[in-house]
């Protein structure tokens, strides 16, 4: 019982940097993946006096990835009923070319800004239209939900770290006296400080291995999985290899930055 | 014969405080017995703690085991350390271990392999009368009992100096003869130099020992 008490406050502490620190990284990729999401289904339509080449549009601006040109037939179609044949071709051939650009990624309000730039420095285009209203809208959208989430997680870091210094200045005071009793039959300091890093380095694994077990069981939850589905996003929640190595990386830092910190403080008392 | 601390001119005083020993000289031959007395507040455990390097020379020098400590390194300190066995009035046991362990403490530090470690141990826990108690810890055990584990401690490394701060101070009769025993056997069959720190040498002394007196910041043999 003594030896869960021991360790329970520093996994505690510990795990919830873990939480923090996964929840982040799965907001990222989920926002990553609707950008995706709404990249796919954006573009950018370019009105031209004159027919443009696709390598033309892709000399512009690094942004574009695939030009398609939009035929006038269903403007046409709604006009042709009271025209001749001949007058509907006179009107081809007088209509502007129209382009639909799509592009790479989902781009900032600034990249869009600096596209239209671009685009209308090509002689010919006349006009761009880039929906950058309601782009806008959806871009800010998105930057503050991933501003909110980042503070939220630094705070429960910051609130963690502070809970840390607290159980390091508890460590302190438990260490102390065993930490000094060695040093008095001349103990070096590796020596005096091994029990310290071993329950700093078991704590990290445990609190690794803990956020593991969590964030499996959510990756896996069925509900949750409808629920990312529902807005069109699929992303890998939970790595098992890759996030649980960060994870690990990330705790075992952490408690041993603590361990040095207390033997580094360490004043022998006689 | 060998000196096995040698002060010359040593002062001592913690930190801005006023000086509490001197600029004393005395030595100290390898394999005596010393007894330190004194008033209370007079110095004794200052000069003690200052024989394992727990307060450094003001001034003057004070050679132990021929490491000087005026200016000592960390590794070197250890080194001195690793040969002396300590006895506090207050134990200074861990409390989060087994006797069996605590006693084992400096034969780990020293490196001994595992069986060697046990035997010694199990040796001693017999020499202190505490061999049925082995997986105990401290604040499990009365006062008297703890002083003695502390002592079969100090004597696990078969030290070349046991330095003793008022062994007996707070003991019943029965642990108090026994630490004075086994401190008389180490002395005597060992050849460990034994200085101990207190207010009473007790009247049945076995070895011949050297009595140190101290008042007013300085030291003097006593006849």
């Amino acid at each position: 019982m003594k030896s869960i008490r021991n360790h329970l406050s520093l996994v505690i502490a510990l795990l919830s940097i873990l939480f923090s620190i996964q929840v982040f990284m799965i907001v990222e990729r989920s926002i990553d993946a609707y950008k995706e999401n709404l990249a796919s289904n954006y573009s950018v339509v370019v009105v031209s006096q004159k027919k443009l080449s696709d390598k033309s549009f892709f000399a512009l601006n690094d942004l574009i990835e695939s030009v398609s040109e939009l035929t006038p037939d269903s403007v046409i179609k709604k006009l042709n009923s009271n025209m001749e044949a001949k007058n509907v071709e006179l009107l081809k051939l007088a209509l502007p070319k129209f382009y639909k650009l799509k592009l790479k990624y989902y781009p900032n309000p600034q990249e869009i800004k600096q596209l239209k730039k671009d685009l209308l420095k090509q002689k010919g285009i006349t006009k761009v239209e880039d929906f950058s209203n309601n782009h806008d809208t959806t871009y800010k959208l998105l930057v503050l939900f991933k501003n909110v989430i980042f503070v939220f997680s630094l705070t429960v870091l910051i609130v963690t770290i502070l809970l840390i210094f607290k159980e390091l200045r508890i460590w302190q005071f438990k260490h102390n006296e065993r930490m000094s009793i060695m040093g008095l039959f001349g103990a070096p300091i590796w020596l005096r400080s091994a029990v310290l890093f071993r329950l700093s380095i078991v704590d990290a694994l445990i609190a690794s291995v803990l956020a593991f077990i969590l964030f499996s069981y959510i990756a896996s939850n069925a509900w949750i999985a409808k629920e990312l589905e529902n807005i069109g996003i699929s992303i890998v929640m939970f790595d098992p290899l890759n996030d649980f190595l960060l994870l690990l990386g990330v705790a075992m830092s952490l408690s041993i930055l603590l361990a040095s910190l207390i033997v580094l403080g360490h004043k022998e008392e006689v | 014969m060998d000196k096995v601390i040698v002060a010359k001119d040593l002062s001592l005083s913690y930190s801005n405080s006023e000086t509490i020993i001197n600029k004393v000289n005395f030595s100290v031959n390898s394999g005596s017995f010393v007894f330190i007395t004194g008033a209370s507040g007079s110095g004794k455990s200052t000069l003690l703690k200052s024989l394992f390097g727990g307060l450094k020379p003001k001034q003057g020098s004070l050679v132990v085991g021929g490491v000087e400590l005026s200016n000592v390194s960390s590794s070197k300190l250890n080194f001195l350390r690793r040969h002396i066995g300590i006895v506090f009035q207050d134990y200074k046991l861990v409390k989060e271990w087994s006797i069996e362990k605590n006693i084992m403490l400096p034969l780990i530090i020293n490196g001994y392999e595992k069986g060697v470690t046990q035997a010694q141990v199990d040796k001693l826990l017999k020499h202190v009368r505490l061999n049925h108690q082995a997986g105990k810890y401290p604040l499990e055990l009365s006062g008297g009992e703890q002083q003695r584990v502390a002592m079969a401690r100090a004597l696990a490394h078969n030290p070349i100096l046991i330095l003793a701060d008022e062994p007996t101070g707070n003991l019943d009769d029965y642990s108090s003869q026994l630490i004075w025993n086994l401190l008389e056997g180490a002395n005597s069959q060992l050849k460990t130099t034994v200085i101990v720190v207190t207010h009473h040498i007790p009247r049945n002394m076995s070895v011949d020992y050297k009595h140190f007196h101290i008042e007013y910041g300085s030291i003097h043999e006593v006849n």
